[in-house]
């Protein structure tokens, strides 16, 4: 076998090889979108409750609470990133970060500063390559969030929240995100969590449903304590919620895309090594034939 | 979920990852950070934080539901009850609340 012939052979069988893997990424993909969006739709009936019970609060009640009042001037922002754990996913985690980049650069035109939180590993080496410093980096679920991990970096972020300016407290939270919409489609999406801007959307109450004016027991304040956190909480789980949906979705467009680049790779070398073989048996034959004619003039 | 009768409450328990219980009720008692809360039908609008605890459904049939709920909050507005807390199931208490 000629050592063209051999090298296009060796290549179709890495294709090959590769297009196994990213077949079966693809499909593990597909089937993890199922269940993702089913966490999406369960977790759905706790975000709506607690979103209509703060936005009940907050139109209510005229306290003056920290969570809820706007300060006038705003000098430290946070950002959080929601990117994924393992790559292979297309753009996924890079339009997190190039739309994270677009606010940062935004806030900062505004005379802010800007703290950066960051979820999925993607986001912490991008910040580590670029030696750019992230206040709190966490890593290790994306694929399968837990509600635990969105209560840490929900209490996170409120303690940063409340902390006094002077101590390097922010006045500003904001959130990156991938939304999932359907299985080819994921918008990156650029919330402000904090101060709050309750009513928003899909999930705001039915409209033309007043409000009624609430007890609140034990106080306003008590209660307001209690549920932002709870707010901000269910909106961070949402947003992995989606996040991780999402980058299944991502991953599988991805993986799809890259099997049919294995097939059309496969095929153009198999032409190639077709065409090497052909070529191989010509020159054969045309040896042959010169050898024979050689060999009878030679008589 | 169904419109509920007249005199009845529609129910619902959620969890910070599911729906955990949802239906119509007779009375529903739960407790809040200060006390003990009982709730029948065409109660005022009220928000409480829930103390963690039982809440105890009662159904129209009669039947009692148990409940465990903690670190949330309790809305009723127009007969409608949520129970809404971090951590919720169904049953008897548990020593770790794994659900």
């Amino acid at each position: 076998m000629g050592a063209q012939l051999r090298v296009y052979r060796q290549r179709i069988k890495a294709a090959q090889t590769t297009k196994k893997i990213t077949r079966a990424m693809e499909l593990i993909s597909a089937s993890r979108i199922q269940k993702a969006q089913a966490r999406v739709a369960a977790s759905g009936p706790y975000s709506r409750a607690v979103t209509h019970a703060v936005s009940a609060v907050a139109t209510y009640s005229n306290v003056d609470h920290i969570l809820t009042t706007e300060p006038e001037t705003i000098t430290r922002a946070a950002v959080v990133l929601f990117t994924s754990d393992r790559g292979l996913a297309g753009a996924f985690s890079t339009n997190i970060i190039r739309e994270s980049g677009e606010l940062v650069a935004k806030l900062q035109a505004e005379g802010k500063e800007v703290v950066y939180y960051t979820v999925g590993r993607k986001a912490a080496a991008y910040f580590a390559f670029r030696r750019r410093a992230a206040e709190k980096i966490w890593t290790g679920d994306t694929e399968h969030p837990v509600f635990a991990r969105a209560q840490e970096i929900g209490s996170t972020l409120v303690e940063k929240f409340v902390q006094p300016e002077a101590d390097g407290g922010v006045n500003e939270i904001h959130i990156v995100y991938n939304r999932f919409v359907n299985s080819v489609t994921q918008i990156p999406e650029v919330v402000r969590l904090l101060p709050l801007e309750v009513v928003e959307g899909d999930e705001a109450p039915t409209e033309g449903e007043a409000l009624p004016a609430y007890e609140f027991e034990p106080d306003v304040e008590n209660v307001l304590d209690s549920l932002l956190p709870v707010y901000i909480e269910s909106r961070i789980f949402n947003a992995m919620l989606q996040s991780a949906a999402a980058e299944h979705a991502a991953r599988q467009v991805a993986m799809h895309a890259a099997s049919d680049n294995a097939d059309n790779l496969i095929k153009d070398y198999t032409r190639l090594a077709n065409n090497a073989r052909q070529s191989e048996i010509t020159q054969q034959i045309s040896e042959i034939v010169g050898g024979a004619d050689a060999l009878s003039s030679a008589k | 979920m169904d419109e509920p009768a007249p005199h009845e409450l529609s129910v619902s328990v959620v969890s910070a990852d599911q729906e955990v219980w949802s239906g119509a009720a007779k009375q529903i008692i739960a407790r809040t950070m200060v006390g003990q809360i009982g709730i029948l039908a065409g109660h005022e609008p009220i928000l409480a934080i829930l103390g963690s605890g039982e809440v105890r459904v009662t159904t129209p049939a009669g039947e009692v539901i148990t409940a465990q709920a903690a670190d949330g909050f309790l809305s009723v507005e127009h007969d409608r009850v949520t129970v809404v807390a971090r951590n919720a199931y169904l049953g008897e208490a548990r020593d770790t609340a794994s659900a």
